[in-house]
């Protein structure tokens, strides 16, 4: 909280706005006065001391870089360089020593990101511990059978240690239990804050009289065992956070304008209508505008799930979110800012987010029964005494103990503890938990609904009818193949490679974006490409064809390559007990095959996003958890609304960002693995509550009957404390 | 009960140095990058410039 500012587009990088998080870093001149810029790039792939220095020296030789630092843990390198350097010639320096990089926004992410809140509770925790350690030598001395003076000055200096500290480590619960009561509500922290508060005041009261009983090791005990869950429920959360900031930092912010003095770098924010902007192969289209010149075959897959290439030539409409896979194509703005086709889409994705059905988690379920539970027991142990003795110190010191017995010490680690040994495990089985509460909804799954183009499929084609094409047609399709970016093109030739045919000889081969490639064999024009283009009709909708001469046109027919764990995915969440769901914006006859093919019953073609969403918010009325996966942008809507949802890191941007859960690898078995390791969790959070609940069972009768001492109390709330934690390590 | 006194006084004194060490830790984030860290000391090349 607090620094995950807004990304402002063409200022990411400047020195000024980041000066204040990074206290060490030699001063890059406040306010950018000497013109020095920040870059950070997320370079995935280091993970030694070796590449370290690989990195760092490689940077650190380039021309302007001022300095250059690896951040392992979150794989990140910020490079402080002079004004005017530029970021892409940084990513080739990265690139150019095996590592590949993509910029990150400065403004949104932070180089180290342990942000202030976890770092002020880490110091808490610290203090509380320094003081819990303290407290409890003295306590040793009080136990082994200190009577009189030496009890009561063993007690004096409990009470120096505690009472400073517990009002700065404890102040998490009191303010939250403050901010609770304020709203009427009673929340967790209101029992854990009253027994606080009560052990210690009532310790200090006793102190001062000279009493037997004082918990001031109880006071910290609780503050101490209590932060860390606290703390690793932050931990957690901050993990999650900062991969979803990773991934909004990812957002393209600079695009190629065309004007009168040639071409020019410039943020995406400051583009307007008209302008010309230029997109080559391999980017992807970054606003809705007309191709002015150039032809390209554009991929709209991530936009309507729709997986075959289309061409664009002059006067073609193309939308923002499209890939460029051939070509370089010149786009007059059509419109920027609210209009545009990618902004009506997230602004739905926005509205689904908002309509997401609220989650109450087990924690906040398990505190709404045990607050009213607590207060409940301590005042009926205080009235029954209070009638049988007609004491009030007694009567008070029956209701102290049973708060303090009571106090959700084991309940307050027991899903944080399950929950950060869970969430590891989870990432090492290829499955980054971005939301805090996904973990919970996703052993909850009862419908699974699956996108199919990006998703199931990898959105590489593969060749169907390879048996059926001869080794000549081959070796020309694969000459002409080669000066291709087309996928279907790079299909032929990884084909005609991995089979070692040798390629024929064809000569000036030339490459007509939108249309083929041609080139001149034996003295013949032969062409690959559109059917169109080398004179055939295409019964196939998914194929490529090669003109060998006016009789001989042969077709290359693709399907799409499917995932590696589809087929097993499918089954496993069937015998899950999860009812399997094909959704997708492809053409009808492509999701019946696939449908067929995975033996799933029920499936939708030619989904809108709004029909998407329309689905998400029946099958989520229906009860259950509703889990999506998908990877488009037409999905993302749809993703922000299920009630958890999986993207594969191969989708675009804003998908991975409105996802839950983000899928690391390309392996589908993840998915249902991660269901059934999220099962497994919610049961040790479940036994976890059932420990807590025996030791209460226990505990309780005692203090009810005024036979609890401080000594038991102690030992009671670290047994069930280490309890718990060993419990939820047996999730690591 | 005499010697306990100064006992106590060195107590709570190695303690706040041991609670000072460590805000001094977590605030100048030596902490921020434990896997780099875990790495670099491995390294020959002489690094003085910690995160």
């Amino acid at each position: 909280m607090g620094k995950s500012e807004p990304a402002v587009a063409g200022a990411a990088g400047t020195s000024g706005g980041s000066v204040d998080r990074h206290p060490l870093r030699k001063s890059p001149s406040a306010g950018g006065g000497s013109g020095r810029q920040e870059f950070i790039f997320a370079v995935q792939d280091m993970h030694c001391a070796a590449c370290i220095s690989a990195v760092e020296n490689s940077l650190s030789k380039f021309p302007g870089v001022v300095s250059a630092r690896v951040n392992l843990t979150h794989r990140r390198v910020m490079v402080e360089a002079i004004g005017g350097t530029d970021a892409c010639a940084l990513v080739r320096q990265i690139e150019q020593v095996g590592y590949s990089a993509r910029r990150l926004d400065a403004s949104v992410v932070d180089f180290v990101s342990t942000d202030p809140e976890t770092q002020e509770l880490l110091v808490r925790l610290g203090v509380a511990g320094f003081g819990f350690a303290n407290v409890m030598i003295f306590s040793v001395v009080i136990w082994s059978g200190a009577e009189g003076t030496t009890r009561d000055l063993m007690h004096w200096l409990s009470a120096l240690v505690a009472v400073p500290i517990t009002c700065y480590s404890a102040q998490p619960f009191l303010f939250s239990a403050l901010r609770s009561l304020r709203r009427f509500r009673l929340n967790m922290d209101v029992p854990i804050s009253l027994a606080i508060l009560l052990a210690a005041g009532h310790s200090l009261f006793e102190t001062a009289l000279g009493g037997q009983h004082a918990y001031f090791e109880a006071a910290l005990a609780l503050t101490f065992f209590l932060l860390a869950g606290r703390y690793l429920d932050l931990h957690t959360r901050s993990s999650a956070r900062s991969a979803a900031q990773q991934l909004s930092a990812l957002e393209p912010d600079q695009v190629t304008v065309k004007g009168t003095h040639g071409e020019r770098e410039a943020p995406l924010s400051s583009v307007h209508k008209g302008q010309v902007i230029v997109v080559r192969a391999g980017d992807r289209i970054p606003l809705d505008g007309t191709v002015r010149s150039g032809s390209s075959d554009v991929d709209n897959s991530f936009l309507t799930g729709e997986s075959r290439p289309v061409p664009a030539t002059v006067g073609s409409a193309v939308a923002a979110g499209q890939f460029v896979h051939t070509g370089r194509l010149e786009v007059e703005v059509a419109c920027t800012g609210e209009d545009s086709s990618l902004r009506k889409l997230i602004r739905l994705i926005h509205l689904a987010e908002s309509a997401k059905s609220s989650y109450t988690g087990l924690a906040e379920r398990a505190a709404s029964v045990y607050a009213p539970a607590v207060h409940l027991l301590a005042l009926a142990g205080f009235s029954v005494w209070m009638y049988q003795t007609g004491d009030v110190r007694l009567s008070m010191n029956i209701a102290v103990a049973v708060l303090i017995i009571t106090c959700p010490c084991a309940l307050g680690l027991a899903v944080p503890a399950v929950s950060t040994a869970t969430v590891g495990r989870l990432f090492r089985s290829q499955l980054l938990i971005k939301d805090s509460d996904a973990l919970e909804r996703l052993a909850e799954v009862r419908t699974t609904v699956l996108d199919k183009t990006g998703t199931l499929t990898m959105n590489v084609p593969s060749l169907d009818n390879s048996k059926n094409i001869d080794d000549e047609a081959w070796s020309v399709a694969g000459a002409l193949a080669g000066a291709s970016r087309h996928p279907y093109a790079r299909a032929i030739h990884e084909h005609v490679q991995g089979r070692g045919i040798e390629v024929a000889e064809v000569r000036d081969v030339v490459e007509r974006p939108g249309l083929g490639v041609a080139g001149v064999w034996k003295g013949n024009q032969v062409k690959l490409g559109r059917a169109g283009w080398v004179g055939t009709k295409d019964n196939y909708g998914t194929a490529t064809f090669l003109r060998l001469d006016s009789e001989r046109i042969v077709a290359f027919r693709f399907v799409d390559q499917l995932r590696s764990g589809v087929q097993e995915c499918v089954e496993e969440l069937h015998s899950l007990g999860s009812e399997v769901i094909l959704l997708s914006g492809d053409a009808d006859r492509a999701v019946r095959e696939m449908a067929t093919r995975l033996n799933v019953r029920q499936w939708h073609a030619e989904a809108l996003p709004e029909d998407k969403l329309d689905m998400i918010r029946k099958y989520t009325m229906r009860g259950g958890s509703t889990l999506m996966v998908g990877d488009g942008l037409n999905d993302a809507a749809a993703l922000a609304l299920a009630d958890v949802s999986i993207a594969p890191s191969s989708a675009i941007d804003a998908t991975r960002v409105s996802a839950g859960i983000v899928l690391v690898g390309g392996d589908l078995k993840r998915i249902p693995e991660g269901i059934k390791l999220a099962r497994l969790a919610k049961r040790r959070i479940l036994e976890n509550f059932a420990i807590a609940a025996c030791y209460n069972a226990v505990a309780v009768p005692l203090a009810l009957a005024g036979i609890a001492t401080p000594l038991m109390a102690a030992i009671a709330m670290s047994t069930s404390s280490i309890a718990v934690t060993l419990n939820s390590m047996r999730m690591r | 009960m005499e010697s306990i006194v100064p006992l106590i006084g060195v107590t709570l004194l190695v303690g706040l140095v041991w609670l000072a060490v460590m805000a001094w830790a977590i605030r100048t984030r030596q902490y921020s990058d434990p896997k780099g860290d875990a790495e670099r000391i491995l390294r020959t090349d002489y690094d003085d410039t910690p995160q």
